[in-house]
């Protein structure tokens, strides 16, 4: 009973996922636009801006994790490759794999996360970003879910 | 079928994340384990612990039986005392550890859940001609606990008889909001507070008005997090089939004076030869989790292995308790833990990690 997987996902959360637009956000407009991003079978975001994909985990799998207490981050310069872990994230409760959704090179490392590891439950899907990779060739996001689908994948998970 | 307490509804509809617990489905937070471990820290907390089994020993050769199947003494308890126990096996290995309660005219075992059906008939294939009956009353029966430094206060206008006058491990038949109860001052938090057994059903009432008069109920992870802060074993872990009371630091719980009990001569043995490895506790410097079974290391080589790790959020660092050799295991001895690839060093520290203030 120590180490609970995170595969005991419980409880959904309810209602919509709230998404800052980088665009709006530089003219001080917040927008939710869920439709935007990019998800994962194991629950990490992708936010294509370019070559350029910024991944943090979504507010489902932080709040099923609670209580984080370490962020296991990549180095500026590691490879990362798809469907592979580039991280851990360690909460009271269970550890978890962080997966890369697309093949390059990691850029930039949401430092003030390694610091203050619970500031990604608050939030995820801004602040809480993990790392920005920097994508290799054409970049194909087919593998990659919408939002409808992620929401289907988390409302099955939740029973 | 995962067995059901009777509060399942009301954690269901509280918010509870559920989990498999010993065959039982049962809250393992509502919050998050950090904030219920603190509420009952500081101030206070509710469980259910309706899992854990409950059974009634009666008879004339009660006191023998008790004798005979457990290490630690029965036969010296004071009217409604309360004593830790253990059930072991002619190996000296452990099949349960256990509080007897001395209680009227018999005596009431509290056991593990996932140990119930496993103790009720390693217990009755040990009756022999002994005038003796074992009456498993978990199902017919509930069981809260309420923990924490203001649990006392909070409790004792719900409770006939006067608790804070309770002594610690001792317990006494009261009624609580007029139901006919058993009230013991124990625990597994390391915190002062009591815990209630009560006809199946009936608890669901006395539950509400202690969480109205802001008691805040916890689940199944605090109060992991809160026996292992307060270094106390749990079944499966630190305990089990293949460890017995000595390697474990629960050599005070085996009276080797008290006449014969099964397990004895292993003991015995085990004793005189003094044990190879021990249980200890562990401090890391880093914050990542030692998690059980993770290798004990020492300059590269495995020597131990974790039994059980958390994030302590009282002390805000990298906890566990683990096995190593007996000549490893003296306080600051220098190890290292290999989370999950990555060998951290951690420290041997006293158990227990928390030891609360007694006034």
């Amino acid at each position: 009973m120590a180490a609970f997987a995170i595969t005991e996902f419980g409880k959904l959360l309810g209602g919509c996922l709230f998404i800052l637009d980088r665009s709006k956000m530089l003219q001080g407009v917040f927008t939710m636009d869920p439709l935007k991003l990019r998800y994962t079978k194991t629950h990490e975001w992708a936010a294509i801006e370019g070559n350029i994909c910024t991944v943090g985990l979504t507010k489902f799998a932080v709040d099923l994790l609670t209580d984080v207490i370490y962020i296991d981050m990549p180095d500026v310069g590691d490879p990362a490759l798809k469907g592979d872990s580039f991280g851990e994230i360690e909460s009271v409760k269970a550890v978890s794999d962080i997966y890369a959704p697309v093949d390059g090179e990691i850029v930039e490392v949401n430092d003030k996360l390694v610091q203050d590891p619970a500031a990604i439950s608050k939030d995820p899907f801004g602040k809480g970003w993990l790392v920005k990779i920097k994508m290799s060739g054409k970049p194909n996001l087919d593998h990659l879910m919408n939002h409808a689908a992620y929401e289907k994948q988390i409302a099955s998970e939740s029973h | 079928m995962a067995l059901e307490t009777s509060l399942h509804s009301w954690h269901s509809t509280h918010g509870a994340r559920m989990v498999d617990f010993g065959g039982w489905d049962m809250p393992v937070q509502y919050t998050t384990i950090v904030d219920e471990h603190v509420s009952v820290r500081n101030d206070s907390g509710i469980f259910d612990i309706g899992h854990m089994g409950r059974l009634r020993i009666h008879g004339p050769d009660s006191t023998n039986f008790l004798q005979l199947t457990c290490s630690n003494n029965s036969a010296n308890l004071r009217a409604g005392q309360v004593r830790y126990n253990l059930v072991c096996n002619e190996k000296g290995n452990i099949l349960d550890d256990i509080l007897v309660y001395q209680h009227a005219d018999d005596f009431i075992l509290v056991v593990n859940a996932s140990n119930r059906l496993k103790i009720v008939s390693w217990l009755e294939s040990n009756i022999k001609s002994l005038n003796v009956k074992i009456e498993d009353q978990t199902l017919s029966t509930s069981m809260i606990a309420v923990q924490g430094p203001k649990s006392i206060n909070l409790a004792k206008q719900l409770i006939s008889n006067d608790i804070s006058k309770l002594g610690y491990y001792f317990s006494f038949d009261s009624k609580t909001m007029d139901i006919p109860s058993l009230v013991s001052r124990t625990g597994y938090t390391g915190e002062d507070g009591i815990e209630i057994i009560l006809p199946r059903g009936e608890e669901i009432k006395v539950w509400e008005k202690l969480v109205s008069l802001g008691c805040k109920p916890c689940g199944l992870g605090a109060r992991d997090t809160l026996r292992l802060e307060a270094g106390m074993p749990l079944y499966g872990h630190e305990i089990d089939e293949s460890t017995n009371p000595l390697e474990a630091g629960l050599g005070w719980a085996v009276k080797f004076d008290k006449g014969e009990f099964i397990g004895k001569e292993a003991l015995l043995k085990e004793k005189n030869t003094q044990s190879a490895r021990i249980r200890v506790g562990v401090e890391l410097s880093g914050k990542r989790i030692p998690r059980e079974l993770y290798p004990i290391t020492k300059n590269g080589t495995v020597v131990g292995k974790v039994t059980s790790g958390t994030f302590s959020p009282t002390f805000n660092k990298s906890i566990a308790m683990a096995y190593v050799p007996a000549t490893l295991s003296a306080i600051g001895t220098e190890l290292d833990v290999d989370i999950r690839g990555k060998s951290e060093p951690c420290k041997v520290v006293p158990l227990p990690f928390y030891k609360r203030k007694t006034t």
